[in-house]
């Protein structure tokens, strides 16, 4: 019975145009790399999901820290982080039958019994599907609501932004967007990242006195409350955000949650 | 020794990847917008020269010819994976900036150039060291455009002002061009010209040359 | 679907805005027919590597694809990479041996050219948009074709002015590559107009 070493010397001695050692080589390359990248990605998951879940929390309170005031808000209501419940968009009601912990939005999005498509002449955003549930976070003190936080994502010009939408208590006043997740143009698209260009939306209005969403990004200098600065260079990037404040905010999206919620509070 | 030290020391201007050789353009525009893109981008970049022209020239002498390319590129394309693995689960801010950059570097021609042209053909040693060179002279093109696209379009250099802008209180005015890509191009046209005039070796002959009255007689 | 051909063709055009495939761009271009030629292959390469890559993804890579396997949570996309590369490769391969067959005068002509599209970003980069923003099947199909003809629009006109520049009295240091930087930033800027451009 030869030995496996001598196997292996005469396999690799044959010539390379051998029909054998082409299959054998090529074989053994995609097993070596396949088992390489799988096993590495296996293995390194959990400590890169550690760190994803770790980010978008440093991400909430960053973005938590920008609010003025609001640190002082949360200590006299006696909390120390915001409270998470889970909304039906379509109807614009709380979900009393799931926990909020157990809730995964981002396989939501894309399971087909979890989400819903997107009509194409809605989907500003490009998004194609939804899930039927959405997390929203709040402060609220003594029952009034003080902050709500809404999730939004879209298409920007080369990634999918998610980002985090905090609006005062008249859920018309914009407290402060954050951004959680992009892989724009470095340099370009990647400043929506950038704390000046964050620092210009608190105060912002989201909608008009009939209540129409019009808030958006625009090219050059803003020149109201329903405008925000643009960024050179980025244009399809800002133009991604608006579209995805538009289909959010508006009746496909969080637009019957916020319309209840004015309407019967908490 | 004297021929090692050629091969690391060639590529970085007689024979650049990018001025020359045409190889590894297309990141070479998207990430110089600010000096610390460019820098992260050609460290990643080198990592992976070396350490696919390495691999490579250990194995190219069983490498079938009719299926090198596929190999090759498969070995690349894993490496890349797994140093971006390996940076998302333990350097995880370093990752953030170079995640895009990824799918750049697997692409790039000049790591799948050089393992073609020189580890196939070369050992180990000579070829690791032909991946530093290249990468050595791939960033130095990228620190030089880096460094004036960013400090002409936003007056900084690695987030430090330099220039204060007029939107800031200061004097300059920060050139809007050097923040779209075709920037680029042109200072990479420029640099070619600069290094031409010093390196006359480097000048390509006319395709074509007029024929003026003097000639004709 | 005719405003996704337009925009893939102008507003996305992947050599002019997007910049992939700008090594093979500049370094085949200074011979208008070599232009035409490889322009032409990369875009049957395009058309057919998309919907296939398209079809692979949905069908084996993403979560769920494996769910007739008795597998449902195997989720492989992290070997999208390496999976689109094989299948361009594979379909270059197959390219080349069935010109060099029914169509031997064009493959002579291609040359080195056709092989060297398996390495073109351009290529890849098509495969990964589509792969990113999860298009459909018909949509990966008029995404290819798009992306191949706006990549080989670029090389031709690009091929053609770089014939005319030869005649030209430029400085010696600018000479052929010099020139070609030049002339391509000046024409990614021309088409970044086309980005304002709505339907």
């Amino acid at each position: 019975m030869a030995d496996p070493f001598s196997l292996w010397r005469g396999f690799l001695a044959r010539p390379n145009d051998d029909k054998f050692k082409i299959f054998g080589i090529a074989t053994l390359v995609a097993l070596v790399c396949a088992v390489a990248v799988s096993v590495t990605s296996v293995l390194l998951r959990p400590y890169q999901e550690a760190h994803v879940e770790a980010e978008r929390q440093a991400q909430m309170e960053r973005m938590l820290d920008t609010l003025p005031g609001l640190r002082g808000l949360m200590q006299e209501a006696g909390v120390d982080s915001l409270t998470t419940r889970l909304v039906d968009l379509e109807t614009g009601a709380f979900v009393t039958d799931k926990e909020p912990g157990e809730f995964d939005a981002r396989a939501a999005a894309t399971d087909p019994e979890q989400s819903v498509a997107i009509p194409s002449e809605m989907d500003v955003a490009n998004l194609r599907t939804r899930a039927r549930l959405a997390p929203v976070h709040f402060l609220e003190r003594d029952g009034t609501l003080q902050l709500v936080v809404l999730p939004i994502s879209g298409s920007g010009y080369q990634s999918t932004i998610h980002a985090m939408l905090a609006l005062e208590a008249d859920l018309t006043t914009i407290a402060a967007l954050s951004i959680i997740e992009q892989a724009e143009t470095p340099g370009l698209g990647n400043r929506i990242e950038d704390p000046n260009w964050l620092a210009l939306w608190p105060g912002k209005q989201i909608a008009d006195d009939t209540g129409k969403i019009v808030i958006s990004v625009v090219r050059g200098q803003a020149t109201g409350p329903y405008e925000v600065d643009g960024i050179t260079g980025a244009t399809r990037t800002t133009n991604g955000i608006s579209a995805m404040l538009r289909y959010w905010l508006g009746d496909h999206g969080f637009g019957p949650f916020l319309t209840r919620l004015r309407q019967e509070g908490l | 020794m004297a021929s090692l030290l050629r091969t690391l020391t060639g590529p970085i201007i007689a024979n650049n990847p990018v001025t020359l050789q045409i190889l590894g353009v297309c990141s070479a525009l998207a990430v110089t917008t600010s000096l610390v893109t460019a820098l992260t981008m050609s460290v990643a970049l080198t990592v992976v020269l070396c350490l696919s022209t390495g691999i490579i020239s250990l194995i190219s002498k069983h490498i079938p010819p009719v299926i090198r390319l596929i190999v090759q590129i498969i070995i690349i394309a894993s490496l890349v994976i797994v140093i971006d693995g390996l940076l998302r689960a333990f350097a995880f801010e370093i990752s953030r900036q170079l995640s895009i950059f990824v799918g750049l570097i697997v692409t790039n021609c000049l790591v799948l150039g050089r393992a073609e042209a020189f580890a196939m053909r070369n050992p180990p040693l000579p070829s690791i060291l032909d991946g530093l060179g290249n990468g050595l002279g791939y960033s130095a093109v990228l620190i030089i455009v880096g460094t004036i696209r960013e400090l002409l379009g936003a007056g900084t250099l690695l987030g430090v002002t330099i220039l204060t802008p007029a939107s800031e209180g200061g004097w300059f005015e920060p050139l809007n061009l050097m923040q779209l890509a075709p920037s680029a191009f042109f200072i990479i046209g420029f640099l070619i010209w600069s290094i031409r005039a010093r390196w006359s070796d480097q000048i390509e002959p006319p395709k074509y040359a007029l024929k003026t009255r003097r000639d004709a007689r | 679907m005719m405003d996704l051909l337009l925009a893939s063709i102008f507003q996305q055009n992947l050599a002019l805005s997007f910049f992939l495939g700008v090594c093979t761009f500049l370094a085949v271009s200074e011979r208008f027919d070599t232009a035409v030629g490889l322009g032409l292959a990369l875009i049957v390469v395009q058309t057919i590597t998309v919907p296939l890559n398209n079809l692979f993804l949905n069908g084996l890579l993403i979560e769920g694809a494996w769910g007739w396997a008795g597998l449902p949570e195997v989720d492989l996309t992290f070997l999208d990479l390496i999976a689109f590369i094989g299948v361009i490769a594979a379909m270059v391969q197959i390219l080349e041996m069935t010109l060099d067959r029914f169509a031997p005068l064009l493959y002579r002509a291609l040359g080195i050219y056709l092989p060297l599209i398996t390495v073109n970003c351009a290529v890849l980069g098509g495969s990964l948009f589509m792969a990113e923003r999860q298009y459909s099947f018909t949509e990966s199909v008029t995404y290819g074709f798009g992306g191949g003809v706006g990549w080989a629009l670029a090389i031709i006109s690009f091929a053609a002015i770089r014939e005319r520049l030869k005649y030209s009295d430029i400085p010696a240091g600018l000479q052929g590559l010099g020139a070609a930087f030049l002339v391509t930033g000046l024409m990614s800027l021309g088409f970044s107009a086309f980005a304002g451009v709505t339907p």
